[in-house]
């Protein structure tokens, strides 16, 4: 929905206080617990923005003890300095200087995971080596404890030779000691530190010469990852005969081994020897959650539970929402009939209670839908359950083409996808990323909800099937066919035109964590703005366009009002010319829209829309929600408004009063399942469209997947209209 | 050089069963990756779980989840006398 291109700020804009007296990276892997700290370390006093030439965010907060200010990055997650991805590889080139407009950093806050001790030292180890000023934040100590770990903190700063400060994020504990290690930190000096790999130390030095621990240490990269796009100029430092000098240098080192595995053996041999001094394994409680999650884990259980768990999330979104939408739904009638009477029937009152409440408030309706939804996705992807989905859901990804790795996206685009394309990031492979970002935009995304709502809560009736309500089922079975359609197109796609061989697969399962409620909550109020915020801008603006088109040109009734009051007054008394004169009022006003610029405009291209079983007014409604899906709720809202069927209290009322001249009902059920099908295709989302262009860097995927999905939803709109 | 089929691999390993890395088929580039996660020669490793039809396996090293498809789980062999 918000397009992070909206936020993009160029490195150098971003306000890089000028009395920050150090910058200090933060650095960690993934899941160690990082942004939580930052976020502690830093509060509110945060900027967000993007590396230059590439998508991945920059957040950058500041760090105040007394008059001091200090600079925190927190760098993209990690595992080691060799990248595998796109944000690793940002993450190496900040601590190396090689990002434009960056020095290297002052010093170095290591996260390390305190329940995972291996991985975050094998980071840990060869991050001290840098020559860099470095702290640790021993991260994730109540989760190690919990798991019977104990870590014996004197030993592990012993053993890496700078200061460790163990902290718990969720609750603030050691948080100041850390504040105040990271004051200490930006004035120490650097301390040279043994290497955990000498043979690979010695060798860097010895091709790169007297430099810098935090040169050396680059040279090392270079010998173990090889000559690529980012060490051309170290390469071009060694003069002509580079290529040989680097070849016989690695080769005295790794001898036959390839150089990554070489270096993981000898790093992770170092970690062992250190653990067995600094970590203790008890034995962990084995209470009644863990059975629990144990036996979630089985195959049968975990895939079923899965499943569940969705059923679970669409049921919500649908049941618990209704009181709250019925609550909205009434105070935006009341105050629209509120304005026409303090203001009387004029352009003005039209504006407001018909154009802007009728308009706006069509979609806020939506919000407690949107907020449970997103409460949901954040709640699985901060409990861990997100990585455990891609795990099970991998075979049958696979079969299609894509990598378990795609469900993260995929899932993500179940609320919006633009960031579910955006984090398609993760998947390594070529070919499975761009039939992942073909794939997202067929899932059911918080904008097509309100269109779902509307026609489900309008025309399925409201009854239980067994225990369950029977248009929680229908939007469950939306949403199962737009992951058939993605799931379709994906193998489609990997067949034809990104034919190739299937990807590995590689994922760290996070332990399940209980999800911490102010960073939930943080999440959540975030979302819920970016969708109010829409609503205030976008929406506002196309609404207000939406009725203007259909308030003018302003059609001469004034005449046939009055004469039709005239004949109805002189035939007609008490109840029946009261329903007679509402009914003068309602026709006027259907005149008016039918010839006002949307009617024309609707009725242009009627003939397209009309074997789909759409009058003008649907038409007219699609044609507006081209640039973004959510609008065409409340263009119906407005067109609605102001029509012929006013007089019904709600819009789905109003819908399924509508009927074309010769009185047939236009939303029958074979064209109300066709404009299901047409929304659960189309791609209607400029935003979406801007953002496939970037990730993939051409316009040719857009405007494939713009073309595909419409050609899809016309014919499936057709098919239903014509064939059910 | 591929693992002879007769030899022991963490695709062998039944459900909470733990064995010690012993070598490891380092060609590919997606094994080394691996082998910076931390799965190499003197790990020791668990299988907690398998996804429904017995791929991909998730297993425990140093208590973290790690889940790696079979055929990847192939390249890493193990000790032949495994440890409950």
């Amino acid at each position: 929905m918000n397009s992070p291109a909206e936020t993009r700020v160029p490195a150098n804009q971003i306000s890089v206080r000028r009395q920050a007296t150090a910058s200090i990276a933060v650095v960690g892997n993934p899941n160690s617990g990082k942004s939580t700290l930052f976020n502690r370390l830093t509060g509110l006093r945060q900027r967000i923005g993007n590396y230059p030439g590439v998508t991945v965010e920059k957040h950058i907060g500041l760090l105040k003890a007394g008059d001091d200010s200090y600079e925190l990055v927190d760098l993209p997650g990690t595992h080691g300095l060799s990248a595998h991805s796109f944000e690793e590889r940002i993450a190496i080139d900040v601590i190396f200087g090689r990002v434009e407009g960056m020095s290297a950093p002052d010093g170095i806050l290591c996260v390390v995971d305190a329940s995972n001790l291996y991985q975050s030292l094998y980071l840990a180890v060869q991050l001290r080596e840098l020559g860099l000023p470095m702290a640790v934040a021993l991260t994730m100590t109540d989760a190690a404890e919990a798991e019977g770990i104990a870590v014996n903190v004197e030993k592990l700063s012993e053993r890496l030779g700078v200061p460790v400060y163990p902290v718990v994020a969720t609750s603030g504990r050691g948080i100041d000691k850390l504040r105040q290690g990271i004051v200490e930190l930006a004035g120490a000096a650097a301390v040279a530190q043994p290497s955990s790999y000498p043979a690979l130390a010695d060798a860097a030095a010895e091709l790169a010469g007297d430099v810098s621990p935090l040169k050396r240490v680059e040279f090392e990269r270079l010998l173990v990852d090889g000559p690529n796009e980012v060490n051309g100029a170290l390469v071009a430092s060694l003069g002509g005969d580079a290529e040989t000098r680097i070849a016989s240098a690695q080769a005295s080192v790794f001898g036959d081994a390839p150089p990554l595995a070489a270096e993981a053996r000898t790093r992770y041999a170092w970690v062992r020897e250190a653990l067995d001094e600094i970590q203790q394994q008890g034995s962990a409680v084995t209470s009644l959650r863990t059975r629990i999650l144990d036996f979630l884990n089985r195959p049968v259980p975990g895939t079923i539970g899965l499943f569940l768990v969705m059923l679970i999330v669409f049921q919500a979104v649908f049941a618990w929402a209704t009181p709250l939408m019925d609550l909205i739904d009434g105070a935006a009638a009341a105050l629209g009939a509120a304005v026409v009477g303090a203001l009387g029937e004029n352009a003005m009152s039209s504006l407001i209670a018909d154009g802007v409440i009728a308009g706006v408030g069509s979609v806020v309706i939506f919000l407690p839908q949107i907020i449970i939804l997103f409460l949901f996705i954040i709640l699985l992807e901060d409990s861990g359950y997100l990585a455990r989905a891609a795990y099970l859901m991998d075979r049958a990804m696979r079969s299609v083409g894509l990598s378990g790795q795609s469900i993260i996206p995929m899932i993500s685009s179940f609320a919006c996808a633009v960031p579910g394309i955006m984090a398609t990031r993760v998947i390594p492979n070529r070919r499975d990323r761009i039939a992942t970002i073909l794939a997202a935009p067929f899932m059911t995304c918080s904008a097509r909800l309100p269109v779902y709502a509307l026609l489900i809560a309008a025309f399925v009736p409201r009854q239980k099937v067994g225990i369950l309500n029977l248009q929680g089922l229908v939007l469950f079975g939306l949403y199962m066919f737009g992951i058939v359609m993605g799931v379709l197109t994906a193998l489609l796609i990997r067949k034809t035109a990104l034919r190739g061989p299937k990807p590995p697969f590689a994922l760290m399962l996070p332990e399940f964590r209980r999800p911490n409620i102010r960073t939930v909550l943080i999440q959540l109020l975030g979302r819920a703005r970016v969708f109010l915020y829409r609503a205030g801008t976008v929406i506002f603006a196309v609404v207000v366009v939406v009725w203007g088109l259909t308030y003018f040109p302003r059609a001469d009734l004034d005449g046939f009002i009055v004469a039709e009051q005239q004949r109805a007054e002189t035939t007609l008394e008490g109840e029946a010319l009261d329903a007679a004169l509402v009914d003068i009022e309602n026709r006027a006003a259907a005149m008016q829209l039918e010839q006002s610029a949307l009617g024309r405009a609707g009725k242009f291209v009627e003939p397209v829309f009309e074997p789909l079983g759409w009058d003008w007014r649907v038409s007219a409604a699609v044609i507006a929600g081209f640039p973004a899906r959510e609008v065409v709720v409340a263009v119906l809202g407005t067109v609605y408004a102001v029509g012929d069927e006013a007089d019904e209290a709600t819009l789905s009322g109003r819908l399924k009063a509508s009927t074309w001249p010769d009185g047939r009902p236009v939303f029958t059920l074979p064209m109300v399942v066709g404009l299901l099908i047409f929304y659960a295709m189309c791609l209607q989302c400029a935003a979406t469209l801007a953002v496939i262009r970037r990730e993939t860097n051409t316009w040719r995927w857009p405007v494939f997947a713009w073309g595909y999905m419409t050609a899809l939803g016309y014919v499936g709109a057709l098919l239903a209209n014509q064939f059910l | 050089m591929l693992m002879k089929t007769s030899e022991r691999t963490l695709a062998n390993l039944k459900q909470g069963q733990k064995a010690v890395i012993e070598a490891v088929d380092a060609e590919t580039v997606e094994v080394q990756r691996l082998m910076t996660l931390g799965l190499v020669e003197g790990a020791e490793v668990e299988l907690a779980s398998k996804a429904l039809g017995g791929d991909p396996l998730e297993f425990r090293l140093f208590g973290r989840g790690i889940s790696l498809r079979k055929e990847q789980a192939r390249r890493f062999r193990i000790a032949s006398g495994d440890r409950e």
